[in-house]
């Protein structure tokens, strides 16, 4: 036996349910309204201009700091939906990033290319994303396990060469797209009005936690976690796996198409790096970090991740790092290095994320408080 | 004539590269169940290795016997690397097949932004003997002389490979553990000296790749061995997991095409093809070309 | 009895994918003949044989104990206990089938032994002549003589052997049974199998199971002449049994 006492599932277990995790009683009824609270206060951010030295370049509502927590936002909503397959479902797809793309180029070429007004095109961007995911979700589904995650791989790859390659001119090629921002609402333009772009990212990644639970909590979603726990137990009752796969897999292409959509309204355009394999691995990285099949692990994984992947590049070049010997200075001033060092450790040692952290700290907390 | 010859054999050359790296991840694939995102990484250790080599290592040189030397002292970073990985990463994950996925993911953003913060994001001139910048005469074609190193080369991996697999007893033991690992070890044989040992094959065939696919292209970059690592997982596929003899036949099928397509219609359109034919050979043949049965 | 057993399970428990499979198997097999595990499909039968060896799922959990003599040997790898004399003949009979015969015994060998040759092949001799041979392309007695003659090449202390007549004619179950009977001799058995009239030529104790628990133990020639109760634990009468 290697190993007779931990019944590792390949996707840690979803969250301990409220009712059962310690906590202090007088927070008991104020527990459903967190997430109402925090969101209020997220939605109030861009009014504060304290100043964070370190943690961020400006203000708080300079257009700086909340294009960052916009993008911030949109991947926490991104791993969100990510989250729907590989920690609601246990499906381990490679190709999330090729939504992500659609929502992301489809709106810019609409706009910019064919000159469409900004609704139409993202309504046209979500509607081809979610049926894009749908008809490569039947093909790929085909296939389980490992040959899906490659079969995903190679069809986001597929994404990238158009992109790259730039069919019939549309793409930009290697170069990008910028987004022509004549056509758009005014209120979407120009750096004074990021802000309603941060807004946009939040109410982005409001709809997606919104969505992702009342799905997790629905019959469909037991079902799907039944998938993730053994697959043949849910052929057995009789329901078949692929359909309800199929559609954990176009709703969340879809979900992810919706965060293009508002991803290149905050970064004004495309740019190939979107498609690449790499943008799925980091979700992937996210959720791992995040916790899986949590409620709030993977939001807080994305928003994490792409927080520390734009500021330690600042960190990177700081006076702190650069004192130190090449040997260190050199590798901590990548954010990939940091990033997928700490990813591997919290394989390891965190395997049920961020989430987890508040389960495993909780006898440590009590101990410290009550000393015996 | 001339230009379905030149294809042909720049084609190949291709095919040839994708082989080197496929076969090892194919065997760690069809032994371990380990999608290997780190095999890039070999074959970047590789390339730098053999660069830097060729620049620093005494009796090592950018030419004739020296070229030798460093390529050779870049395959063996490759396995090394490739053996570390296993035995520190791997091996504690042991039948944990998603968490070993997953810390290969880690290791391949990691490693790439290591080898980057280490040699710079810009690509860098590569040493190569002279000769292989000149071309060959073949049926009229002037074939680049890189390009039929890497045919050379790959041939006598794909002999050597199959001689091992075939005659010794690791080799029986691996070909044994792609077939059904669990009974290998239900006869008394531990599997896991056999992933290591695959893990460093693989490492140092992914290196090989990257040190004469260094020469070919005639620089050497941290992300080179990322984009080629997904057409190599797309002949791994199609050539059927864990099959040596199917990642051969796929190689030169997704190379050939991919040369051909590229030329005569439009650049890039090889490469959707290529694709295609993954989407096909699966929804034919989910096992993929050879299967996952007998490796030699 | 006062023999010491070869090896003791003790209230043994596999839980696989939440489905608590056996809850508190206990039992032990006497150090000499054939002690056959019996019970309908689906009890746990090989599930405990899996468990004994080390194969349970990485999806499972295994408690309780089991002993080889002095020797704990649950938490201990696999090829280990395998090396240390505890022979697996897999249910399906798990040949290498891409393998050529003298390949899948040639895997069994082990360093700093002798393999024994000469044994297998007077037992089979059909391994001899068919050495270069697929394994892949052999019948399905064939490919369960090969499944045997590989476990019999190294010294066991025991084996454990998986319903090896399952899918076989009725001519080749009796020549397995024939074969089980010789090994036997030398070396003690713990045999899963459904085939009454295999278990009534074999065995002499008998463990059945019942959903995941044991339901009798004893002499097996004795549980056989039961008609009532052989019906009863096992879902078929021993009229059944001719041959």
């Amino acid at each position: 036996m290697t190993e007779v006492k931990s019944p590792e599932v390949p996707a840690p277990p979803a969250a301990v349910p409220d009712e059962l995790t310690p906590g202090h009683a007088r927070w008991h009824g104020l527990r459903p309204y967190l997430p109402l609270v925090a969101l209020v206060l997220a939605a109030i951010v861009p009014y504060s201009t304290a100043n964070l030295p370190g943690i961020f370049e400006g203000p708080l509502n300079s257009p700086g700091t909340l294009q960052l927590l916009a993008i911030c936002l949109v991947f926490g909503g991104l791993a969100a939906g990510y989250d729907l397959l590989f920690g609601r479902t246990g499906m381990l797809s490679f190709g999330h990033a090729l939504y992500f793309a659609a929502g992301v180029y489809g709106t810019d070429v609409l706009v910019t290319r064919a000159g469409l007004p900004l609704w139409q095109a993202a309504l046209f961007a979500v509607a081809g994303g979610t049926i894009l995911a749908a008809l490569l979700g039947a093909v790929a589904l085909r296939t389980v396990g490992i040959a899906f995650a490659m079969v995903t791989l190679a069809f986001a790859q597929v994404g990238a060469i158009l992109v790259a390659r730039d069919f019939g001119g549309w793409t930009g090629g290697e170069e990008g797209l910028p987004l022509d921002v004549s056509g758009l609402p005014s209120a979407l333009v120009g750096v004074t009005n990021t802000v309603n772009l941060y807004w946009l990212a939040l109410a982005y990644l409001a709809v997606v936690v919104l969505v992702v639970h009342r799905v997790s909590g629905s019959p469909t979603g037991r079902v799907l976690a039944g998938l993730r726990d053994d697959e043949r137990r849910i052929g057995v009752l009789g329901l078949d796996p692929y359909r309800f796969k199929l559609v954990a897999f176009t709703l969340a292409g879809g979900l992810a198409t919706a965060g293009g959509v508002v991803y290149c309204l905050i970064v004004g355009g495309a740019s190939p790096h979107v498609t690449s394999s790499e943008l799925t691995l980091s979700l992937l990285v996210m959720v791992v970090l995040g916790g899986p099949g949590t409620r709030w692990g993977p939001v807080l994984g994305g928003i994490l991740y792409m927080y520390l992947d734009h500021r330690l590049t600042a960190f990177g070049t700081s006076d702190a790092v650069d004192n130190l010997p090449a040997v260190l200075s050199r590798p901590l001033s990548q954010p990939l290095f940091v990033l997928g060092t700490v990813f591997i450790l919290a394989v390891y040692f965190f395997p049920g994320g961020l989430a987890s952290l508040r389960t495993r700290l909780s006898p440590l907390l009590t101990s410290l408080r009550r000393p015996s | 004539m001339s230009a379905v010859v030149l294809l042909t054999l720049t084609g190949l050359g291709l095919a040839a590269l994708y082989f080197l790296v496929a076969s090892g991840l194919s065997l760690v694939f069809g032994l371990a169940d380990v999608l290997n995102f780190a095999h890039g990484l070999f074959l970047g250790v590789g390339a730098y290795a053999t660069w830097w080599a060729a620049a620093n290592l005494p009796g090592a040189g950018s030419d004739g016997f020296g070229f030798v030397v460093a390529v050779a002292f870049g395959v063996l970073a490759g396995a090394l690397v490739a053996v570390l990985v296993e035995l520190v990463l791997i091996r504690p994950l042991y039948t944990r097949t998603i968490e070993q996925v997953l810390v290969t993911v880690g290791l391949s953003l990691a490693g790439v932004a290591l080898l980057q913060a280490t040699w710079g994001a810009d690509a860098r001139p590569f040493p190569r003997p002279s000769w292989t910048r000149d071309v060959t005469g073949v049926l009229g074609a002037n074939v680049p002389n890189a390009g039929l190193l890497l045919i050379v080369a790959a041939a006598v991996v794909l002999g050597g490979l199959l001689a091992f697999l075939r005659w010794t007893r690791y080799g029986l033991v691996i070909r044994a553990g792609v077939e059904n690992r669990e009974m290998v070890t239900a006869l008394g044989i531990d599997v896991r000296k056999a992933f290591t040992l695959v893990f460093a094959l693989g490492g140092a065939a992914a290196a090989l790749a990257g040190a004469l696919g260094g020469v070919y292209f005639g620089t050497v970059s941290p992300g080179q061995g990322g984009s080629l690592l997904i057409f190599a997982f797309i002949v791994v596929v199609i050539g059927g997991m864990g099959s040596v003899v199917g990642s051969a036949y796929a190689a030169v099928a997704v190379g050939l095409l991919q040369q051909f397509v590229n030329y005569y219609g439009t650049s890039g359109l090889g490469d959707l093809c290529v694709v295609g034919l993954l989407a096909v050979v699966l929804l034919l043949r989910p096992q993929g070309l050879a299967g996952k049965v007998a490796t030699a | 009895m006062s023999v010491e057993p070869v090896l003791a399970v003790e209230d043994l428990s596999v839980r696989i994918a939440g489905l608590h499979i056996l809850q508190g198997v206990s039992f032990t097999v006497a150090p000499t003949g054939v002690t056959v595990l019996l019970g309908r499909n689906g009890v746990g039968k090989t599930t405990t044989l899996r468990a004994i060896v080390g194969l349970t799922p990485r999806n499972g959990e295994v408690r309780g104990t089991i002993r080889m003599g002095a020797q704990t040997l649950l938490a201990r790898p696999t090829h280990r206990l395998v090396r240390g004399g505890l022979g697996y003949v897999p249910e399906d009979r798990c040949v290498f089938a891409g393998l050529t015969v003298a390949e899948n015994l040639r895997l069994a060998e082990r360093r700093g032994t002798t393999p024994a040759y000469d044994k297998v092949f007077a037992l089979f001799p059909e391994l001899d002549r068919r050495g270069r041979q697929r394994a892949g392309s052999l019948s399905g007695g064939q490919q369960q003589m090969l499944a045997i003659g590989r476990v019999l090449l190294n010294d066991n202390r025991l084996l454990l052997v998986d319903e090896p007549t399952k899918g076989l004619a009725p001519k080749v179950v009796t020549e397995v049974a024939e074969v089980l009977e010789r090994v036997a001799e030398s070396v003690p058995v713990l045999l899963v199998e459904q085939n009454l009239a295999v278990v009534r030529r074999l065995a002499r104790d008998a463990v059945v199971l019942s959903a995941g628990k044991v339901a009798w133990t004893g002499n097996a020639q004795e549980l056989l002449l039961e008609t009532a109760l052989t019906k009863s634990l096992l879902g078929v009468g021993s009229g059944e049994v001719h041959a």
